[in-house]
């Protein structure tokens, strides 16, 4: 799944489109996830995220992971340091969130992410 | 590998990795610890950036070690345009994949951070560059930004722990540099993790005039220089003042240099200055020692060797100028490119700065003989011990090199040993210039204080500088003292007066004398005329007797015959 393929999208097909469009304002998130390889941290990074999206932006998102041990060269353009990043590429501006995104609470913050109700 | 490297070490000694820097090889006894991290320490300004930037363009350029630069306060840009102004040109070194740099950005407003994380992002992207250009050479400018732009400090030490044993094992040698703390060594204690080689920079201002100075705090497994350095950063990069010019194993030349007057070269036995010796000519103001320096200059450049002219109180075409107007052309050697003037004011620069700018200068340009206008102006801006000491260091320098030096030094009181910036016992010969004032005039005098290793005149000379070059007239001993000027003009005339007083004295006496022996002629002529009379009538009164007698026979027979005597 995420790591082989760099620039793998996954977006999530959603019947729910059109609730999270009205609680989103139709924004789209396009977030990318770089990580070294399938360490533990990588796999809880990708876990929480995509359980965070689910429940909080279902339908409105896309996931890029990025595995630097295979293209090396792209952790230059993010400026990549850490190891797991989360870059929100969409909606401006970009943000970046290290970690293994354990902390629910700091990932809805630093994505700016409006809870539910 | 890293046994390999072990036993390498234990055989022959810590491998070293040649900065190419000016003066840090010699101090550091080859270069920095090769493959192994070396911290550089130093405040805002020191110039760790661009020593580390030095290290890897000569290794790209001169030892075939390409190098990686991480800069994490700089854009590529900025750094590349930062060092062009010293002569570095990165870009070209990265378009021939000898340099790879690239810019780490943090902020911290815009990073957010939701559980565990290490650094291998930054790993990834050292190893990259590292394997795109096949570095042999890493500089982390400076990582201690890390600290401020990343939350959990734990975490990351842990990571910088793992990094530098990272980079060991990749066999690189690393510089790392870091902010100067106010407790520890640098602000986040990074020596902690970089222990083989700590290098500290430190930029002090001390009364307005700011130096640089290096010095190696420690070395692992190598002796190294342990003073701190001084160091210059001009158009051509970092230069320290290399320690091999201390000591005094220089050797000592039999060889002469002129002086560029004859009559001063006969009073030093004959033949000058020796080769590689140190000459001060100190003296009162306008006593004539930048023009005595002048002709120093003349005269090596005459005898086709490169003369390098540190005026510290004259523009060079100030110089030339006033030289013009003692008869000495010094442009033509300038334009010869024989003679160097350099000049400039002491006060623009720290005493340290300036004793590494003269090195560089001597170093490039080559000169057989510097002269050094004066060295007294250098005190204005140094303690009188930072003085001697910077002195020391250039003269054993100069020595060491074979470099004859003449420094000029203005004194107030001509006869006041110390007054020669208390390097008097630093020189090879000393040559006083004093200025003697007597009925309302004042002159110049030239001696010779001393001289090692030769003969020379004990005399007080009078020194005149006319517009045929400087005149060296013998010094007239008057009852009080050495008489100068109109004085000695004026002695020289009655001493003239005198001698032809002396010689009418002679012509007259020689004519009495001939007067007196015409008397004495005619005297013994008279004499003799007398004693002729004398004679003559002698001999006619003799005569006359003879007669009388033959007659009185005569007459006695004609008696006897009328008588028919018997």
């Amino acid at each position: 799944m995420k790591g082989k393929t760099a620039g793998n999208k996954q977006p999530t097909k959603g019947p729910t489109k059109k609730r999270a469009a009205t609680k989103a304002k139709t924004k789209l998130w396009e977030l990318r996830l770089y990580v070294a390889g399938q360490t533990p941290k990588s796999l809880a990074a990708f876990a929480n995220l995509k359980g965070i999206c689910e429940a909080h932006v279902p339908g409105c998102y896309t996931i890029e992971v990025i595995d630097l041990l295979v293209n090396p060269q792209l952790a230059k353009g993010d400026q990549i340091i850490a190891i797991p990043t989360l870059v929100r590429k969409l909606p401006v501006p970009i943000r970046k969130i290290i970690g293994d995104l354990s902390n629910t609470e700091r990932v809805l913050v630093g994505l700016d992410l409006r809870p539910l109700q | 590998m890293a046994t390999v490297r072990k036993k390498a070490v234990k055989q022959e000694g810590l491998e070293k990795c040649p900065t190419g820097i000016a003066g840090l090889d010699e101090i550091t006894g080859g270069g920095l610890p090769k493959g192994r991290p070396t911290l550089v320490v130093g405040s805002a300004g020191s110039g760790k950036t661009l020593l580390s930037m030095e290290f890897l363009i000569n290794g790209a350029t001169k030892f075939n070690e390409p190098g990686v630069f991480v800069a994490f306060e700089e854009t590529a840009e900025e750094l590349s345009k930062n060092v062009a102004s010293l002569g570095f040109d990165v870009q070209a070194l990265v378009a021939k994949k000898k340099l790879a740099v690239d810019y780490v950005y943090i902020e911290r407003s815009e990073i957010e951070e939701t559980g565990e994380y290490d650094l291998e992002g930054l790993f990834v992207r050292l190893g990259h560059s590292i394997k795109s250009v096949g570095a042999r050479r890493v500089v982390l400018d400076t990582i201690e930004v890390l600290f401020a732009g990343l939350p959990n400090p734990a975490i990351l030490r842990a990571e910088l722990r793992r990094l530098f044993r990272w980079l060991k094992t990749m066999g690189v040698t690393a510089v790392i540099t870091g902010e100067r703390g106010e407790h520890s060594l640098t602000r986040y204690g990074l020596e902690e993790y970089v222990a083989d080689c700590v290098i500290f920079l430190d930029h002090r201002v001390t009364d307005q005039l700011s130096t640089r100075r290096l010095r190696v705090v420690k070395y692992r497994g190598s002796a190294h220089g342990t003073n701190e350095y001084p160091f210059l950063i001009d158009e051509h990069g970092m230069s320290i003042l290399p320690i091999t010019s201390m000591g005094l194993a220089h050797e000592a030349s039999m060889e002469k240099v002129p002086t560029g007057i004859p009559r001063l070269d006969k009073m030093f036995d004959g033949g000058g200055y020796y080769r590689g010796s140190s000459v001060l000519v100190s003296g009162t103001a306008g006593t004539g020692k930048t023009s005595l320096a002048a002709f120093f200059a003349d005269a090596a450049c005459r005898g086709g060797k490169r003369c390098l002219y540190f005026a510290f109180e004259e523009s060079q075409s100030q110089l030339m100028r006033n030289m013009r107007s003692i008869g000495l052309d010094l442009a033509k050697w300038t334009r010869k490119g024989l003679l160097m003037v350099h000049s400039s004011r002491p006060e623009v620069q720290g005493l340290e700065r300036h004793l590494v700018e003269m090195h560089k200068l001597i170093r490039e340009f080559k000169p057989q003989a510097v002269v050094v206008d004066p060295i007294t102006n250098l005190v204005k801006i140094g303690g009188q011990l930072e003085v001697t000491s910077m002195l020391t260091r250039l003269i054993d320098y100069l020595k060491s090199e074979k470099i004859t030096s003449l420094s000029t030094s203005l004194v107030t009181d001509a006869r006041a040993a110390e007054a020669a910036a208390g390097v008097s016992s630093l020189m090879d010969t000393w040559i006083a210039l004093q200025d003697i004032e007597s009925n309302g005039e004042r002159n110049r005098g030239i001696m010779i204080m001393k001289s090692r290793g030769m003969g020379h005149s004990n005399q007080v000379r009078e020194f005149n500088l006319t517009d045929r070059g400087i005149m060296i007239a013998d010094a007239y001993l008057g009852p009080s003292g050495i008489v100068t000027g109109s004085a000695r003009a004026a002695h020289e005339i009655q001493e003239e007066a005198a001698l032809i007083e002396q010689k009418n004295e002679l012509d007259r006496k020689k004519r009495e004398l001939e007067r007196r022996r015409k008397v004495m002629q005619a005297k013994i002529e008279e004499l003799k005329a007398g004693f002729e009379t004398d004679k003559e009538e002698l001999e006619r009164l003799a005569g006359e007797g003879k007669e009388k007698e033959s007659a009185r026979a005569a007459q006695r027979g004609v008696m006897a015959r009328m008588r028919m005597a018997d």
